[in-house]
């Protein structure tokens, strides 16, 4: 069994929290007791239905004020998959949410209402979606009960999504014509929706191929923490803890050390204490090497022949996400993976418009929710690969130094 | 399927430990949060696999409301010894006493709340700038929306609308002095996930997580195990019954659950097949009110 994790995005009143509760009710993954919880706070309705959208609201204050302040986390299985599903809120000033969901998330769940078709939202979350490279996407037409089932206004739909998706460069997309309040292509096929002949939502979550998302060919490593127990026997043991970010690391393999660049091979491999020939992404594993070279937290070992890029004058995309705006000149912590470095931000070229994606000259400062086109200089260099070719080492964030704050995304260039 | 492919239970494990690995180079005192319960047990196992060959390099710090299980607590002080780390108990009953706090009254004394105040005295006098709990967003609504490295202020407490955006597995620790960090490396586990884990890993646990007799009162229709916490009234009728424990808190606020279930393979079949969730099953305090966690988060609960 795998696991894949994914996150739904939509408007307000798209159904996004009903499409959750109904996943998670109709592949019996909520349990009596919480079904009691809700008939309970479903018990003010006057139709007297169960409210699915319940389900997924968090804390007293949402419930409240009816709205999402923040990513929640839900699980469920099928005998198949485990799923992590980031129910990210669909309101403007949110998406800073949303990218938070995303960033881990190997597929989108857009929700379009089949009333509105593809709106503001849609084209944002989607940009998003386009830009940290989720690689798949499936568009669920929601409220198909509402339009009657009606075929034609699936298909507009669909030639109206495809646009955007030959715009923004976005690869695997689904259309699923679906009802999340009446069940229609949720778990089971629809009976209505006889002329959709492609699988209901959750078949298609199962079989999704995600085998190819991991990258196996480039490998590359960052140190975490050094392993030295110091006890006798285990004297002269140094480990260089850490994750394979990608690709596969072979016992006798010659690799490189960067940024310094000095050569060496690995002599020995662990994953969790036990002795491996090799090792490969997303393993959390400890490399050991042949000779003694001074290494520390944040240093990459890579394979020689295959080196990433290793700079400190950085062309970057920021998604703001701190009520401070951002000028330039400004002074962050640059974290990438676990290397944190001091940044300067030099200049800020244009900024990118979510709608359109056309650019803009910045005005003032950078503001919550903008994406811009930056430049970065780093006091000392980083050992990275550009976002678009390689999610996992290409990605960043911004820490103010005074608040202490997760103020960007960063992309690298 | 290719040989280069983890399944989940490798997936999470990958993920937790990479966890471990950001707090202990992240942090300078931090410390492990360790209950007793399967949870806890689990973090100390992935914690090892963590920093192995090497020790755990931060300390078991055990809140102990006096009211656990013996079977936790012998348990845990062999647990220690095992993996060869450092155990800090601090006792509820003495914060009680010295700051003159109210011992909660009724049939079942829960202390549950009473051990913010102690864990925040231990955070403070041990100055741990991280504490890393083992609570899973599966648990409960709050939690859910809990991020892996949870900040907390001075009064240790939650601010859900002000969390810092988590993302890709960047994992942000940067605070200012006084306040500390609550990092849940198993959050994104369930209860059934750990299940399995600890089948697949062989891992250890106290006695009481399989079926035994014990003497239990009923109390709205959770069964709650007589003991020197808690008494029958001259109304209940004190039945024997062969139960377990899914979770393992105080024995004042702890449902027993009926079971047959001896062995790891018998549990996990009986979870399967349950519908209610392990909260509502076993937690006499979540009852109360529905944003009970809120509430205790906020004033730097867990």
């Amino acid at each position: 069994m795998d696991l894949l994790r994914f996150i739904t995005a939509g408007s307000v009143d798209d159904g996004k929290s009903t499409l959750i509760g109904r996943l998670l009710y109709d592949s019996k993954n909520i349990l009596v007791d919480q079904l009691e919880a809700l008939e309970k706070s479903t018990k003010n309705r006057t139709d007297g239905s169960v409210d699915l959208a319940l389900l997924t609201d968090g804390l007293r204050a949402e419930r409240e004020q009816g709205i999402t302040i923040d990513v929640a986390y839900r699980y469920f299985t099928t005998p198949k998959r485990k799923f992590i599903i980031a129910d990210a809120p669909g309101h403007v000033q949110y998406t800073r949410n949303m990218i938070t969901g995303a960033s881990n998330a190997s597929l989108i769940i857009v929700l379009v209402d089949a009333r509105q078709g593809v709106v503001e939202q849609t084209r944002r979350h989607s940009i998003i979606a386009s830009l940290l490279k989720i690689p798949h996407v499936v568009v669920a037409i929601n409220k198909m009960d509402l339009v009657e089932y009606s075929q034609d206004i699936f298909n507009n739909i669909v030639i109206d999504y495809a646009e955007v998706a030959k715009q923004l460069g976005l690869k695997n997309v689904t259309y699923i014509p679906i009802s999340a309040l009446k069940g229609d292509n949720i778990v089971d096929k629809s009976e209505i929706i006889d002329w959709y002949d492609g699988k209901p939502l959750l078949e298609f979550l199962e079989e999704v191929d995600t085998a190819h998302d991991i990258d196996l060919d480039n490998a590359r490593f960052q140190v975490q923490f050094v392993i030295r127990p110091q006890t006798e026997e285990l004297h002269d043991y140094r480990g260089y803890a850490g994750k394979i970010i990608s690709g596969i690391y072979k016992k006798g393999e010659k690799v490189k050390v960067l940024p310094a660049g000095l050569e060496t091979t690995i002599s020995k491999l662990e994953v969790g204490g036990r002795e491996v020939e090799e090792v490969f992404a997303p393993q959390a594993a400890v490399i050991q090497l042949a000779d003694d070279i001074d290494i520390s937290r944040g240093d990459a070992i890579v394979k020689t022949g295959d080196t990433p890029v290793v700079g400190n004058e950085l062309e970057v995309l920021l998604c703001w996400l701190d009520d401070k705006p951002l000028q330039t000149g400004n002074k962050y912590y640059l974290q990438h993976n676990s290397r944190l470095v001091r940044a300067v931000v030099r200049s800020i070229e244009y900024k990118l418009d979510v709608n359109t994606l056309q650019q803009q000259p910045v005005e003032g400062g950078v503001k919550l929710n903008e994406v811009v086109k930056a430049t970065i200089k780093t006091a000392s260099p980083l050992v990275y690969d550009p976002y678009d070719q390689f999610v996992v080492n290409g990605s960043a964030i911004l820490v103010d130094e005074t608040s202490n704050s997760t103020v960007a995304a960063v992309l690298l260039q | 399927m290719s040989k280069y492919h983890l399944d989940y239970l490798e997936q999470l494990e990958a993920e937790s430990i990479h966890i471990f690995r950001e707090v202990a180079a992240q942090f300078e005192r931090p410390a492990l949060l360790f209950s007793g319960g399967k949870d806890s047990i689990t973090m100390v196992h992935l914690a090892k696999k963590a920093f192995a060959p090497g020790k755990i390099p931060f300390p078991l710090v055990h809140i102990d409301t006096g009211h656990n299980f013996p079977e936790a607590l012998e348990f845990r002080d062999w647990l220690a010894k095992e993996v060869n780390a450092t155990l800090v108990v601090r006792k509820v009953e003495d914060t009680i006493k010295e700051k003159n706090l109210t011992e909660p009254k009724g049939k079942f004394p829960s202390r549950n709340w009473l051990q913010t105040y102690t864990l925040l005295d231990t955070i403070e006098e041990f100055k741990f700038d991280a504490c890393i709990g083992g609570a899973r967003r599966d648990e409960e609504k709050a939690r859910a929306k809990e991020r892996i490295f949870s900040v907390r202020d001075e009064f240790g407490q939650w601010n859900p609308k002000l969390q810092r955006p988590e993302l890709w597995n960047i994992y942000n620790g940067r605070i200012h002095k006084g306040e500390n960090v609550r990092v849940f490396p198993i959050s994104n586990w369930t209860e059934l996930d750990i299940w399995n884990y600890i089948r697949k890993e062989n891992i250890d646990l106290p006695s009481i997580y399989f079926a035994h007799e014990r003497q239990v009162i009923e109390h709205e229709g959770q069964l709650v195990a007589i003991s020197e916490f808690v008494q029958p009234d001259a109304n209940d009728v004190v039945l024997t019954k062969q139960v377990r424990y899914r979770t393992v808190g105080d024995m004042t606020c702890t449902a027993a659950v009926e079971s047959t279930a001896a062995n790891l393979d018998e549990v996990i079949n009986e979870i399967i097949a349950t519908r209610i969730s392990e909260r509502g099953e076993t937690r006499i305090d979540d009852k109360v009110t529905e944003a009970a966690m809120e509430d205790r988060k906020k004033n730097g609960y867990f």
